[in-house]
C-alpha cells in the first residue's frame, strides 16, 4: 500500500494523531500558538460525525471535553500556557474522577501573557504540579512533526490504558514547524479503546473499584448502569465521602496507577550514548540543537551523546538515573530555568556533575548556546 | 412509579439543614420527570458546587457532580456528545451567577436544550451565608455584616436577554405550580432557566430575622403574584411568579447534527 506521506505543520500532527487514536469530541477556544488545531478540528469533526464546540473559555472546555468522555466517547482540548492555567482546577477534576481525556498545551513564553508567539518550556512543572492537591499525571512531548504525531496517539492510549487525563507538552517551535510525516494505515499502531465493565444490567456496578490489575472498567453515561461521580473524596459507587481510610486509599491509588509505572510509561530516545563521557539530557525542541551539537562534535571526536525524554511525567527517574552512571558530566538542555535540571538531580548520584544549558527569552536555543556550556565544563574557556 | 424509585437511599439521609427548601425542589423535579414517564437511564444529572449541587448524589439517573460554577460547561459535553440524553443541572444562585454566570449567559446563547434548575435562597449556604449575586439590596450576610451594598440581578431578565428560549420562575410554596414548571422546562427543546426561590432559614434566614422556614415560605405565598395577575396589578412590587419566555428556536444540538448532515451530503 502507497505510503501516506505529507509535508505537514505541528499542529496539523497533533490532529492527525488524535484522529487516529479516535478523537471523537474535541472542545477548544482560540489562543496563541495552538489555534491551527481547533480551527482544522472545526472543519474535520463534523464532517467525521464527530462533535467539535468552541466554548466561552478554557475552563468550560476542559469542563466540556470530562462531560463528553464520560458518555464513552475519546476527547480532547488544546490550548497554551494562560488558557493552561485556567484549566488546572478541572485537570485536577479529570484525575480525581479518573475520566480519560487529551489536553494539548503548547507552550509559549511566560508567566502572565508573556511572549504568545515565542517558543518556551516553561510549563514543565506547571504540568505537574499545576492542579492542587496530591496527585500523579502522564505528560508526553516530541522534538518533531512525526513524533508528535505518534506522541499523540500514545496519550489517548495511555488516557484509556490508566483511565486518567494525559497532557502533551508540546512547544511553539514543533507546533508551527513544517516536516514530512508518514501517517500510519489504520492498524499499523496500537489504539488503545475504553475497558467498559463486564458487569450485566441489574447487577450492582462500582465505578471506582479497583480490579486487580489496578484497571477500573468504566461504563458510560447514558448506558444501563447509573452511578455518581464527583471531585470530592468518593469511594466505590462514587459517593462522596469523609472517612479517612477512603481519603487514603483514594489518594494512594491516584498517584501509584502512574508513579508505580513511571518506567514503564517511559519514552525516550537515544543518540550516541553507548560511550559518551558527557550526556545532554533534553526533550522537545530544544532536543533539537542538542542533537545537532552532538553530531557535530562527534566529527570531531568528543565522546558525547544524548538523552532524548518524550514523557516528562510520571518522571522516568530510574531510566535517567542509569543513564547517567559513569558520565563525567550530564548537560540538561531546556527552555526554561532548569525546571527538569531538577529532577535529573534529584536521582543521580553525583548532582554536583549536572549542569543545565538554556533559554528562557522566547530565542531558540541554539547548537553554540549548548557548545559554549559545553566548553566551559570541560575546561576549555567560553 | 414512587417517588422513592428515583432515589438512591442507601446515601440517605441527605446533608440539608432542617427546613431547607432544595429537598422540596428534589421531590418536585422527580414528580415532574414522573410526569414526563422519563426513563432513568435517558436522564444526566449536571451539578457544580453547593448545597443545591448535592442533589444528584442522592438521584438515581446518571449523575455529576462537578465544579463550582461549571454545571453547564460540563453539560454542555454530555449534551453535544449525547444529544438524545435528557441533561438537567439543578445549580444553586452563587454557583450559577456568580463564578458561573457566564457560562449560564453562554448556555442561554446557543440555546443548548438543557434545563437549568436554580434554587435562589440569596446566598452561599455550604460556606456559611456570605452575599450572592442573588442577595437583594440591603440585606445582612457574614460578608455584609451591615447589609449588602451590591445590587442583585433580576434573573429572568438576565436569561431572557441572553437568549434563553424558556425562562420561569417558581417558589418551593407553589409545589403544583413548580411541578408544571419544571416539567414544562425538561420538555422544551432549547435552554430552559427556572428560578426556584427557596429558603435558607439556617443563614439568610437567621441574618434577616425572617423567621422559619414555615415563615420563608408564608413570604413566598405572599410576596409574589402570578405574571399579569390582578393581584400583581394591585401590587406593583410583587415578584411575578410563572413562565415569561417559551420561545421556538434553533436549538444548539439540533443545529449542530443539521451541520453534520450537510456535509455529509455534500
Amino acid at each position: 500500500m502507497q505510503a501516506n506521506v505529507r509535508f505537514m505543520q505541528g499542529n496539523e500532527a497533533i490532529v492527525e494523531g488524535a484522529l487516529y487514536a479516535g478523537l471523537h469530541f474535541y472542545a477548544g477556544y482560540p489562543i496563541t500558538p495552538s489555534t491551527e488545531i481547533t480551527e482544522i478540528l472545526s472543519e474535520i469533526l463534523p464532517r467525521n460525525g464527530g462533535t467539535f464546540i468552541q466554548m466561552e473559555d478554557e475552563i468550560a472546555s476542559m469542563c466540556a471535553i470530562i462531560g463528553a468522555s464520560l458518555t464513552g466517547f475519546k476527547v480532547m482540548t488544546a490550548t497554551s500556557g494562560p488558557g493552561f492555567s485556567l484549566m488546572q482546577e478541572a485537570i485536577g477534576y479529570a484525575v480525581m474522577t479518573e475520566v480519560p481525556s487529551v489536553v494539548v498545551n503548547v507552550q509559549r513564553g511566560g508567566p502572565g501573557t508573556g511572549l504568545p508567539t515565542s517558543v518556551a518550556q516553561g510549563d514543565v512543572m506547571q504540568a505537574r504540579w499545576g492542579t492542587h492537591g496530591d496527585h500523579s499525571i502522564i505528560a508526553l512531548t516530541a522534538s518533531n512533526v512525526q513524533d508528535a504525531f505518534l506522541m499523540t496517539v500514545e496519550a489517548f492510549n495511555l488516557a484509556e490504558t490508566f483511565r486518567t487525563l494525559v497532557i502533551l507538552l508540546f512547544d511553539e517551535l514543533v507546533a508551527h514547524m513544517r516536516e514530512k510525516v508518514v501517517i500510519p494505515q489504520p492498524g499499523e499502531i496500537e489504539v488503545v479503546e475504553r475497558l467498559r465493565t463486564s458487569v450485566p444490567q441489574g447487577t450492582n456496578y462500582h465505578p471506582y473499584l479497583v480490579r486487580e490489575d489496578g484497571r477500573l472498567p468504566m461504563s458510560d453515561f447514558g448506558g444501563v448502569h447509573r452511578y455518581n461521580v464527583t471531585g470530592l473524596v468518593h469511594d466505590m459507587w462514587g459517593f462522596p465521602s469523609t472517612d479517612g481510610k477512603v481519603a487514603y486509599d483514594l489518594i494512594h491509588h491516584l498517584v501509584d496507577k502512574l508513579e508505580h509505572r513511571a518506567d514503564a510509561i517511559a519514552h525516550y530516545k537515544e543518540y550516541f550514548t553507548e560511550d559518551a563521557e558527557v550526556l545532554l539530557i533534553s526533550y522537545g525542541s530544544s532536543a533539537r540543537s542538542a542533537l545537532d551539537m552532538v553530531e557535530d562534535r562527534r566529527k570531531r571526536g568528543v565522546k558525547v551523546g544524548l538523552l532524548e525524554l518524550q514523557s516528562l511525567w510520571p518522571f522516568p527517574g530510574e531510566t535517567v538515573r542509569k543513564k547517567c552512571e559513569g558520565r563525567s558530566h550530564v548537560l540538561v538542555v531546556e527552555m526554561n530555568m532548569g525546571q527538569i535540571c531538577q529532577e535529573v538531580k534529584k536521582v543521580v548520584s553525583k548532582p554536583e556533575n549536572v549542569f543545565l544549558a538554556n533559554r528562557f527569552d522566547g530565542v531558540f536555543i541554539s547548537p553554540a548556546d549548548i557548545l559554549r556550556l559545553l566548553n566551559m565544563i570541560q575546561g576549555k574557556g567560553v | 412509579m414512587a417517588a422513592k424509585d428515583y432515589l438512591r437511599q442507601r446515601f440517605f439521609p441527605q446533608i440539608w439543614c432542617p427546613g431547607c427548601g432544595h429537598g422540596i425542589v428534589m421531590a418536585n423535579m422527580i414528580r415532574a420527570i414522573e410526569r414526563l414517564r422519563l426513563k432513568k437511564d435517558e436522564i444526566v444529572v449536571v451539578s457544580g458546587i453547593g448545597c443545591s449541587s448535592r442533589m444528584p448524589g442522592y438521584l438515581d439517573f446518571h449523575t455529576l457532580h462537578t465544579l463550582h460554577g461549571r454545571a453547564l460547561a460540563f453539560a454542555t459535553g454530555v449534551k453535544m456528545a449525547r444529544p438524545e440524553l435528557t441533561v438537567i443541572a439543578p445549580m444553586g444562585d452563587g454557583d450559577a451567577l456568580a463564578i458561573g454566570g457566564n457560562h449560564l449567559i453562554h448556555a442561554s446563547r446557543r440555546n443548548i436544550d438543557l434545563t437549568a434548575i436554580i434554587m435562589n435562597n440569596s446566598i452561599y449556604g455550604m460556606t456559611g451565608g456570605q452575599y450572592s449575586p442573588m442577595t437583594p439590596f440591603g440585606k445582612r450576610t457574614t460578608t455584609a455584616p451591615s447589609g449588602t451594598i451590591e445590587h442583585s440581578f433580576d434573573l429572568v431578565e438576565l436569561a431572557r436577554g441572553a437568549g434563553a428560549s424558556f425562562v420561569a420562575r417558581t417558589t418551593t410554596y407553589h409545589a403544583k405550580e413548580m411541578i408544571k414548571i419544571i416539567a414544562k422546562a425538561i420538555k422544551h427543546k432549547g435552554f430552559a432557566v427556572v428560578e426556584v426561590m427557596s429558603q435558607c432559614p439556617t443563614y439568610y434566614g437567621r441574618k434577616n430575622k425572617l423567621g422559619s422556614a414555615v415563615d420563608m415560605m408564608k413570604r413566598y405565598k405572599e410576596g409574589t403574584a402570578p405574571i399579569g395577575s390582578k393581584k400583581k396589578a394591585e401590587h406593583p412590587d410583587l415578584i411575578e411568579r410563572g413562565v415569561f419566555v417559551e420561545q421556538r428556536r434553533p436549538e444548539y444540538s439540533k443545529s449542530y447534527l443539521e451541520l453534520i448532515d450537510r456535509y455529509v451530503t455534500s
